[in-house]
């Protein structure tokens, strides 16, 4: 009997009920992509000037793109929790689908960044920005940042259950994230970097999300120069590249660790 | 041999994390239906014990089964028929007690409804009904302790793991918990329990194995491991302590084994011979050298009785301070 997807939707059904328990898990959730769209917005948006465009529109994207792949950190976070707290265990003793676990926890978590995406977009729409394409394509866009966000919280799930404390693995997500959501294309076009930095920035998969949503968007600014690296000419492409091997590989590793995980 | 079956069946489990060995060739057999009381100090590899038997834990090596089931080759079938209660409660505590013991039921596939009902039976059963809807977050420890025991018997399981199951709770909460474990072995479950609590082993457990450093050091009924330690017990307390030593010299006539003494509390446990005729001739010797004695009496060994003389060392609940207590031969 494979009893993996209504498992699953028992787990999903559980995480979801957290944040309704936890009002400011959702005031958060929804308040802190508000605040960035406003504070990117007007504060790098009168600041900084691409000629021809608004700098606001050529940003959004690049925040719905960190704060998506910030977004995947509460999966690591929140299993590490489960297992500190012997809910892993308890869950290790039923009769359930094992996968149906770590299926529940990302699926939920894809939905939290459904929300995010939703109310960042508002945001975005109320202060000025607009897509310029049709809205299949902006909707293309949104799906494909939920794809990435969703692969890299199979990585979280991974280092979730390996490093087994939830403090730990926001610090240590941060420290990794924080950098490969800067030095991107998010914030500034990457030709303005410094060489080192612009090199890494165009093989980056959050510049190559974001590179794709902003043209799905229509919010390239008119004359910006053309890529020059096959990631960034290929952003969509590339990007799923980026996700299927994630997935590939850390699906499998979240999956045995899970197999083996205690609680102490 | 009558055609009793055994339940549960552990065969020289090994387990080391680095220098520390958890368990060292550690063998059990719980019989259908019977309750084996499994008795330790603290770090004897109780807990690592109940983790391999249900599937959480990967031994070193040996073998394990659980209704005829192999718990290595076949946890998931093994899980179908065991229910766990660890000794830390895990219990969501962002759920209601309701929505934690529903969520059980789903994930043993009871179905919607009858996870729905049996959750409001075990409210019921275990006294949670008015902090049903609260999320466990706000619960007690008792209360917690309480819900994940109720996890543990959601599916009705045949076979049972508790590990320390009254840890925590206060004297009525635990006499209901007896309660509960005994209605549950009447329906025939077979059952395995840790405890530090030496009465509670006398009191569920038809099969008691006192484990220590990883491996079993003892196995019996409650009276077979009493009778272990032998003989009876005379205690005596004296109203001076300044005599202890007299009496305790008084006393080796009388004495079949090693006389305890605890200074704090004046008071001398002296293993004897069955019948009155020890206590009489304490009495007569006590007496005769003016001796006030406060109280006098004798007494059937006690598991802790049972377990000081296998180990070497009280139970963890009671250990006395350095240098209140020697032991004189
Ligand atoms: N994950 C682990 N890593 C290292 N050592 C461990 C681990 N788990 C258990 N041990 C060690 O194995 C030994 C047995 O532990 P176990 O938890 O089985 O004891 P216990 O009998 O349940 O004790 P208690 O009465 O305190 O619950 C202890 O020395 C413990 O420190
Ligand atoms: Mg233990």
């Amino acid at each position: 009997m494979n009893t993996f997807f209504p498992d699953a939707v028992v787990i999903a059904r559980r995480n979801l009920i957290k944040i309704k328990r936890i009002p400011e898990l959702l005031v958060f959730t929804t308040f802190q992509p508000i605040m960035f769209i406003l504070l990117f917005g007007f504060v790098f948006g009168a600041a900084i000037d691409i000629p021809g465009s608004s700098y606001r529109e050529f940003l959004i994207a690049g925040i719905f793109a960190q704060t998506v792949v910030f977004g995947s950190t509460i999966t690591g976070t929140a299993l590490a929790e489960d297992m500190q707290k012997g809910i892993i265990d308890r869950f290790r003793t039923l009769p359930m689908s094992e996968s149906a676990v770590l299926a529940g926890r990302t699926f939920s978590d894809l939905l939290n960044n459904v929300l995010v995406l939703i109310v960042m977009a508002l945001t975005g729409l109320a202060i000025g920005w607009r897509v310029r394409t049709s809205l299949g394509e902006a909707l293309l866009g949104f799906a494909l940042l939920l794809v990435f966000a969703y692969s890299l919280s199979w990585v979280m799930a991974y280092v979730g259950l390996r490093v087994r404390s939830p403090e730990i693995v926001a610090n240590a997500s941060f420290i990794v994230i924080f950098p490969l959501t800067f030095i991107a294309n998010t914030f500034v076009q990457s030709e303005q970097l410094p060489t080192p930095l612009r090199i890494f920035a165009e093989w980056n998969p959050v510049s190559s999300v974001t590179q794709a949503a902003r043209e799905l968007f229509g919010n390239i600014p008119p004359g910006a120069p053309e890529p020059t690296t096959w990631a960034l000419q290929n952003p969509i492409i590339y990007t799923l590249m980026w996700a299927v091997a994630a997935v590939a590989v850390f699906a499998p590793l979240a999956l045995r660790r899970y197999r083996g995980a205690v609680s102490r | 041999m009558s055609a009793m079956t055994t339940t549960v069946l552990a065969e020289d489990l090994v387990k080391t994390y680095g220098d520390v060995t958890a368990l060292a060739g550690l063998s059990l057999a719980v019989p259908e239906g019977s309750v084996l009381g499994v008795l330790g100090p603290n770090g004897a590899g109780k807990t690592t014990t109940v983790r391999v038997l249900t599937t959480l834990l990967r031994p070193d090596s040996g073998r394990a089964e659980v209704a005829g089931i192999d718990v290595l080759a076949e946890p998931r079938e093994v899980r179908r028929r065991i229910g766990v209660s660890g000794q830390y409660a895990a219990v969501d505590e962002y759920l209601t007690g309701r929505e934690n013991l529903e969520m059980v039921g789903r994930l043993y596939h009871l179905g919607g409804d009858s996870a729905r009902t049996r959750a409001a039976e075990l409210l019921e059963q275990f006294d949670l009904v008015d902090a049903a809807d609260r999320p466990a977050k706000t619960y007690s420890g008792g209360m917690r302790r309480r819900l994940d025991l109720a996890g543990a018997l959601v599916a009705r399981p045949p076979v049972l793991f508790l590990d320390e199951p009254t840890t925590g709770l206060d004297p009525r909460s635990r006499g209901d918990m007896w309660d509960v474990i005994r209605s549950l072995v009447a329906d025939g479950a077979t059952l395995l329990l840790t405890t530090q609590y030496l009465e509670e082993a006398d009191q569920l457990a038809d099969n008691i194995i006192v484990v220590d450093h990883g491996r079993v050091i003892a196995e019996g009924t409650a009276d077979d491991l009493k009778t272990m330690v032998g003989g009876e017990r005379l205690e005596v307390v004296v109203t001076d302590p300044a005599e202890l030593g007299r009496a305790r010299e008084l006393l080796a006539t009388v004495a079949t084994g090693e006389i305890t003494v605890d200074a704090h509390t004046r008071h001398l446990t002296v293993p004897c011979a069955v019948g009155t005729a020890p206590l009489v001739e304490a009495i007569r010797l006590l007496d005769g050298a003016g001796i006030e004695v406060s109280d006098i009496g004798l007494r059937r060994p006690t598991l802790d009785d049972a377990f000081l003389s296998l180990t070497g060392r009280e139970t963890a609940a009671e250990q006395p301070t350095e240098g209140e207590q020697e032991v004189v031969r």
